[in-house]
């Protein structure tokens, strides 16, 4: 990776010594302070109930324990929460991932009327409001039959993703030579064939970035659990859940701690994943 | 927007050949792609007034018909492909809009949901209501400064950790990296319980650290809204860092060498070649920020128990959450809501002229 070396070495000759120790020290020191809300997370959800009550709150535990996972998970049917969140998101980032390939692929590769007015209106549906839309939707999804259900959690998700993903994979599949496909059709291949075992392969890193996004809207779903899932609990999601242990006036904070800490571990594990793509994506995509 | 100097600095034509180095197999492809078209949009070479330049990325923008893809002649196809995204933007985004805004003329209410009433159409009515609200105004202006000032600091952290990122070896570097990746990856309900067990003021050990005592920060206005400013910004600057941080990484090498060779100090790189290299992912960033921090909701409504005491945390998106779906007026949540959508358009059309004016390609 010459580029990376190159600013590397850039940064180590123009950079005087002491001034990038006191840079690194504070790189670290600032990736101290960023982690240490998640540090209190963890930390939180296995101390004893005492401990955390305490007026003199410590930065270590000396008994660790997982009562407060156990309160959690005998909550009323709080896996099904779980893995309700889990089909939300994953449904999400699968469907419009495709659907958002097959239309960048179009308004990128082919020349139509129209063509740059749908982009237009692409950009400007990213910007809707999606909370403003609660009302209207709430109906929709009645008369859809879809309230109290997951549906109702999905479908406006893959609507909201898909714009945002549409103008993100834009940049991924333009970036794919013109050529490559000529050969492509030179070699027989037909068309159908080109698009899915040539440019999809290609354009995967953009399509992991994009999923990043509609992972987390899919996953940090509070308003729509809240306002569409009203009767029927057992279609409920993480966010729901863990407000039970939240009660403004008297949290239970270990409940609070233990279900939140299980809720971004998904998360956490999504971005492991794709950390390295990620990086790299976001640079390929929004340079363009 | 910087003068570029006289200096032969290698112009977007030398540079596209270096795009190959990037780190994944889909863009050593992108060297292929037209050195004009590629140049138009984020080379250096834009120089101080960008309408010049416009016009000479022009001829390449119309796609003549050289760059004609196999593909491009696909007569109904692109429609055959497009049809999937645009019957679920239609269905579940452009109808509710209209509906919405349907709606904020209707006098809508509990009656009017169980299909006890026929809805009557109320013209400018809830408007009328709503501008005559003091409150209103008053959420607005909060919505404003609260969501600005999210933006500011956002940006501000994130692009000083991105440079900073680019100045340190591996072991920080992916230290604060990884720091980031998990403070994104929080959900925001997670999130704004977390920092509320930061800041409790019995429990909390921030309070210690700081020797405020049982100083509690949601009790009054100002101080709730900084709680919440505070995490806000915990959650959203890494995506501002990432992406800047994968901006500076993907300036071709050549360039700033040749920088450099000239005898360009640190600054002087930084005015004339990265600012300008970077500026199509700083209105990329600047606009995406702007956007999710006006529509805030989770964090306010978690964090300040429904808005504040006495309402004086609220921002537009709670506002229209407690008025519709709390007090079952409908419409007057509808009309807030169309508000809403009306400032974000005007945002979007500032955007779309950036883009423009940049004479990137759409």
């Amino acid at each position: 990776m010459k580029t990376e070396g190159f600013v590397r070495d850039f940064a180590r000759r123009s950079v005087q010594r002491p001034w990038r120790l006191a840079a690194e020290a504070s790189a670290l020191l600032i990736a101290a302070v960023v982690a240490f809300p998640l540090y209190w997370m963890v930390l939180s959800a296995f101390k004893p109930a005492g401990e955390i009550e305490s007026t003199e709150p410590r930065p270590w535990t000396l008994d660790p324990t997982v009562d407060s996972f156990r309160r959690v998970f005998g909550q009323q049917e709080f896996g099904r929460y779980f893995l309700n969140s889990l089909v939300v998101a994953v449904t999400v980032v699968a469907v419009s991932a495709l659907i958002a390939f097959l239309a960048a692929t179009a308004v990128t590769r082919f020349r139509f009327r129209f063509r740059t007015t749908l982009l237009i209106m692409f950009l400007i549906a990213q910007m809707v409001p999606v909370e403003a839309l609660t009302i209207p939707l709430f109906f929709q999804m009645r008369d859809l039959g879809q309230l109290n259900t997951l549906g109702a959690l999905i479908l406006p998700h893959i609507a909201f993703s898909l714009p945002f993903a549409i103008w993100m994979l834009r940049g991924f599949v333009k970036a794919v030579p013109e050529a490559l496909e000529e050969a492509a059709y030179i070699d027989g291949a037909s068309r159908t064939r080109f698009l899915w075992q040539i440019l999809f392969p290609l354009v995967f890193p953009g399509l992991v970035a994009t999923s990043v996004f509609s992972f987390i809207s899919a996953w940090n779903d509070f308003l729509f659990a809240k306002s569409f899932i009203i009767s029927d609990t057992s279609q409920s999601t993480l966010p729901m859940a863990l407000l039970v242990f939240y009660k403004p006036d008297d949290p239970d904070w270990g409940g609070v701690m233990a279900a939140s800490t299980v809720m971004t571990i998904p998360v956490l594990i999504f971005f492991v994943l794709v950390q390295r793509r990620l990086v790299s994506g976001l640079g390929g995509a929004v340079k363009d | 927007m910087s003068r570029m100097t006289n200096r032969p600095l290698p112009g977007p034509s030398a540079q596209s050949p270096s795009r190959e180095d990037g780190p994944d197999g889909a863009e050593p492809g992108a060297a292929a792609l037209p050195a004009a078209r590629r140049g138009a949009g984020s080379g250096p070479a834009k120089g101080a007034s960008p309408a010049p330049v416009t016009a000479a990325a022009r001829p390449g923008r119309r796609g003549g018909g050289g760059r004609r893809s196999p593909l491009a002649r696909g007569g109904w196809t692109p429609w055959l492909y497009l049809a999937p995204a645009l019957v679920v933007i239609g269905g579940l985004l452009v109808y509710p809009v209209y509906q919405l805004g349907l709606i904020s003329f209707l006098e809508y209410t509990q009656a009017q949901v169980s299909g006890g009433e026929p809805a009557t159409f109320q013209g400018f009515g809830n408007y009328t209501t709503l501008f005559g609200d003091p409150q209103f105004w008053q959420v607005l202006l909060a919505t404003v400064l609260f969501a600005g000032a999210c933006v500011v600091s956002t940006l501000a952290v994130g692009c000083a950790l991105a440079v900073l990122l680019t100045r340190v070896r591996a072991v920080p570097r992916l230290a604060l990296m990884l720091a980031a990746l998990g403070a994104w990856a929080t959900p925001a309900v997670t999130g704004s319980t977390v920092w509320l067990l930061l800041f409790d003021p019995d429990f909390g050990p921030v309070n210690r650290i700081l020797g405020l005592g049982d100083h509690s920060w949601t009790y009054g206005r100002y101080s709730a809204f900084a709680l919440v400013l505070l995490e806000v910004v915990w959650c959203s600057f890494p995506f501002v860092m990432v992406t800047v941080y994968a901006g500076i990484r993907a300036v071709p090498a050549e360039v700033l060498e040749a920088a450099s060779l000239d005898g360009a100090s640190q600054w002087r790189i930084w005015r004339s070649v990265l600012a300008p290299m970077l500026r199509p992912i700083l209105v990329v960033v600047t606009i995406q920020s702007v956007i999710w921090d006006f529509k805030v909701f989770t964090q306010i409504y978690v964090m300040t128990g429904g808005g504040g005491i006495a309402g004086q945390n609220l921002v537009l998106n709670v506002y229209a959450y407690q008025k519709a779906f709390a007090s079952s007026q409908y419409s007057l949540g509808s009309a807030i809501g169309v508000v809403m959508l009306l400032i974000l358009l005007a945002v979007t059309l500032v955007y779309l002229r950036l883009i423009r004016r940049q004479g990137e390609e759409l």
